[in-house]
């Protein structure tokens, strides 16, 4: 910045000097930097992330040890016993968490009851309202015509789908799932309870899912078309040969070579869950929290959450005179120049859903 | 009369009948079905290797695991394992898609009916005249795979063990349990055990014998309840020992170490103490029930619907037998009486038609025939005629030729000078 304001300078600044007061080269664009740090301090920060799997999978032991306290269902729960509940519900819990003066408003959103019962027909229904409905929460503040100023920020930025460590290939139920809610949600696999597989194992079960992942279509995060030049091709290609990430999850410390290390004390061995010669913990908390967090939020807000909004304004916008029910013409979407086809049955909500499952 | 229990005076010899039982069964072999159920990816066809030390599910034949099933099937495996000269035919079979599908209601239903019609083989070869082969290939236990969730039985789990627990044994495991910690293995038995008994599902039970060694045995089996499994048929190194077993980064879990699983309870209990218990409580409990049940059905709908019910259970089967044939017997009087009258109507019927044509045919023949006689005097009409005219043509030629003659005699008497 100080090189730039040099150049047209007329006259260059006599070497040596670096006070800002006496400097005439320095104008302070960098300060906003500052500014923008402060402010961020103070607004906080908002975090939504949804996890889904089957019960038994380890999805709250994930959570508190993804931020290192006890931020999951299980933990605010009164009553320690888990009865598998007849239907799915959606448990959202809240939490303020603080670090080094950084605030954030961290939402972990529990998926009880997913693909537990015998019938998972449609099991996937409920999540896909549920994350609508946020969009639509938020479209409404949004076009309130007395808006506030920040807009409480419900969307679901993340969904971690956690993939039982069967060791063959993906279930029927995951691929339905995942094929659905990679269109309107940032999904992150992760292979569940990794302590199962050996190393061969794990290799050849992420090799088969990477495959039926392909063949699928599905498209998980980091998104190969979001990439926004060759640097971020360049990191986020890493993380695709990666994924799905195998992780291990534990709240409970261990004494392991004189360290406290988090980890899984069996007889034949302690599992250290932030060691990457074990499992991969580390790097999906580096991908979610440490380096891609911002850009979670952004692809939610930018993309996911504006394919929503240009679906739903078309819908209501399809013509003079037509409710919001009735099945709107084809419209074609501004975003990454795909056409989607608006025909569904007559119902304004059920409409999204329907758009959002049906078949392109 | 109780058989009072007499002291012998000296050595009859009968001692040596177990001996005989044992030379005998030697000779015979034995048989063992086993079925082992569970979701695709819980290490089934890894611990069958394992069990038995063999390569049931090779690279050549790959197991069900590898292969995707869109529907539920049962498949049977044979092995004949030999050891110390006892044989073993050695039936597994295996239900791959189990669970796995997005709606798994009645995934139990081909398993049920595979287990049914193995006891109708059996009901029905034993019912035979002939006996003397009597194949057995009844299940004579199953092993259910529960998966390592940690918290407690899936409704899946429940409404299998349900449904099957008095059709066969089940035996319910702990599939892939390298993944909990001592602790949360305790809890997730206890929790499995709590709902076992709150659904009211009969597991297998281990007998009580007399003994107090024995019973001990089975009490520390029983308490380990469900057990346990890991499987591995990889030989790896451990402290200088080799065995079979997992390695991972962090250690290797052996699969033969009572401390890391309860592999070893299993195999003992499976096939060095409780085999023979399985398959007589099969015999004596499961394929009772199938049987008792299969011929009540049988016997009652038998009987006329309008009867008192409460006369079906008093009467003996035989008895019923009985009956069934009389009833039988007039039935198919009844329905020869009315075949027979059937076909006298056809007969009569038949004969008719037979009448009819044959007038109709003889009509017609009365009709040709006029109608050749009416063309025949057509024809001699038209013959008489027709000689009239030829007659008639030959008095004219006649005449015209005589004309010429007369005229050609005048020529020729003119020519000959005749002229006057």
């Amino acid at each position: 910045m100080t090189d730039s304001a040099k150049l047209h300078q007329p006259h260059p600044p006599p070497k040596g000097e670096r006070s800002h007061a006496g400097d005439f080269s320095y104008v302070g664009i960098d300060a906003i930097l500052e500014q923008m740090r402060r402010k961020a301090m103070k607004q906080g920060f908002e975090l939504n992330i949804m996890v889904v799997g089957q019960s038994g999978l380890g999805k709250s032991t994930l959570m508190n040890t993804l931020f290192k306290s006890k931020v999951s269902r299980k933990s605010a729960q009164p009553n320690p016993e888990e009865k598998i509940p007849q239907t799915i519900e959606i448990k959202s819990i809240s939490h303020d968490i603080e670090e080094k003066g950084v605030r954030m408003k961290l939402a972990v959103i529990d998926t009880p009851g997913f693909g537990d019962q015998i019938n998972n027909e449609n099991c996937w229904q409920p999540i896909m309202k549920f994350i609508n409905d946020q969009y639509e929460a938020y479209l409404q503040e949004e076009i309130n015509i007395d808006r506030k100023k920040r807009i409480p920020d419900s969307r679901v930025h993340c969904c971690i789908y956690f993939i039982p460590p069967t060791g063959h290939c993906l279930r029927p139920l995951d691929v339905e799932f995942m094929r659905r809610l990679s269109k309107v949600v940032n999904i992150v696999p992760v292979i569940a309870k990794a302590d199962t597989l050996t190393l061969e194992e794990r290799d050849d079960f992420k090799q088969t899912i990477r495959e039926e992942l392909r063949a699928n279509g599905i498209d998980v995060y980091p998104q190969k078309e979001f990439d926004e030049d060759a640097e971020d091709r360049l990191i986020n290609d890493k993380i695709r040969e990666m994924i799905p990430f195998a992780v291990v999850g534990s709240d409970q410390e261990y004494q392991v070579n004189g360290k406290k290390l988090l980890g899984r004390k069996t007889k034949w061995g302690t599992i250290e869950v932030e060691n990457i010669a074990h499992c991969e913990f580390a790097y999906l908390r580096d991908l979610l929290i440490r380096t891609h967090m911002q850009n979670i939020k952004d692809i939610t807000g930018s993309i996911h959450y504006e394919m929503y909004r240009v679906r739903r304004l078309n819908e209501s916008n399809a013509g003079p005179g037509l409710a919001p029910g009735q099945a709107p013409t084809l419209v074609p979407a501004h975003t990454n120049g795909q056409t989607k086809v608006n025909g569904g049955p007559p119902n304004g909500m059920a409409a999204q859903c329907e758009v959002l499952t049906h078949e392109m | 009369m109780l058989a009072q229990q007499k002291n012998l005076e000296g050595y009859v010899g009968f001692a040596s009948l177990p001996n005989q039982v044992y030379r005998k069964s030697v000779k015979r072999g034995f048989e063992f079905t086993l079925m082992v159920v569970g979701e695709s990816g819980l290490g089934k066809s890894t611990l069958i290797n394992s069990l038995f030390l063999t390569d049931l599910y090779s690279s050549e034949y790959p197991g069900p695991s590898h292969r995707v099933k869109k529907t539920v099937q049962v498949e049977q495996s044979k092995v004949l394992v030999k050891e110390g000269g006892v044989q073993l035919l050695l039936t597994i079979v295996d239900t791959p898609g189990f669970g796995d599908a997005v709606d798994n209601s009645n995934c139990w239903q081909p398993v049920i009916d595979h287990i049914d019609s193995k006891f109708e083989d059996y009901l029905n070869s034993e019912s035979r005249v002939n006996r003397r082969q009597m194949p057995d290939s009844r299940i004579h236990s199953c092993l259910y795979f529960i998966a390592p969730s940690g918290h407690g039985l899936k409704p899946l789990d429940i409404e299998f063990m349900k449904r099957l627990h008095e059709k066969v044994n089940v035996i319910p495991l702990i599939a892939k349990a390298d993944t909990l910690t001592p602790e949360e293995c305790q809890q997730f038995k206890k929790q499995i055990m709590r709902e076992i008994q709150e659904h009211k599902i009969k597991i297998y039970e281990f007998p009580e014998s007399d003994e107090e060694e024995e019973n001990r045995l089975v009490k520390k089996i029983k308490d380990k309840l469900p057990l346990a499994v890991v499987g591995s048929n990889t030989i790896i190194e451990v402290n200088g020992k080799r065995a079979r077993g997992r390695q991972y980064p962090w250690g290797v879990a052996e699969v033969e170490n009572g401390d890391h699983c309860d592999f070893t309870i299993l195999r003992d209990m499976l096939i060095r103490t409780h085999m023979q218990d399985l398959k007589d409580v099969t015999n004596n409990v499961h394929y009772e029930n199938y049987r008792s049940r299969k011929l009540a059905a049988v016997t009652y709908n038998g009987v006329d619907n309008n009867r008192a019910k409460g006369q079906n259970s008093t009467k003996s089967p035989l008895a019923q037998m009985e009956e069934e044939r009389r009833e039988h017997v007039s039935k198919m009087k009844k329905m020869e009486m009315e075949m027979e009258q059937v076909f006298e109507m056809k007969v009569k019927e038949k004969v008719q038609k037979l009448k009819d044509s044959e007038a109709e045919l003889q009509r017609r023949h009365e009709q040709m025939k006029r109608n050749l006689e009416a063309q025949h005097k057509e024809l001699e009409e038209k013959r008489r005629l027709f000689e009239d005219e030829r007659a008639n043509w030959e008095t004219q030629q006649r005449l015209e030729q005589q004309k010429l003659d007369a005229s050609r005699t005048l020529e020729k008497n003119k020519k000959k000078g005749k002229i006057f």
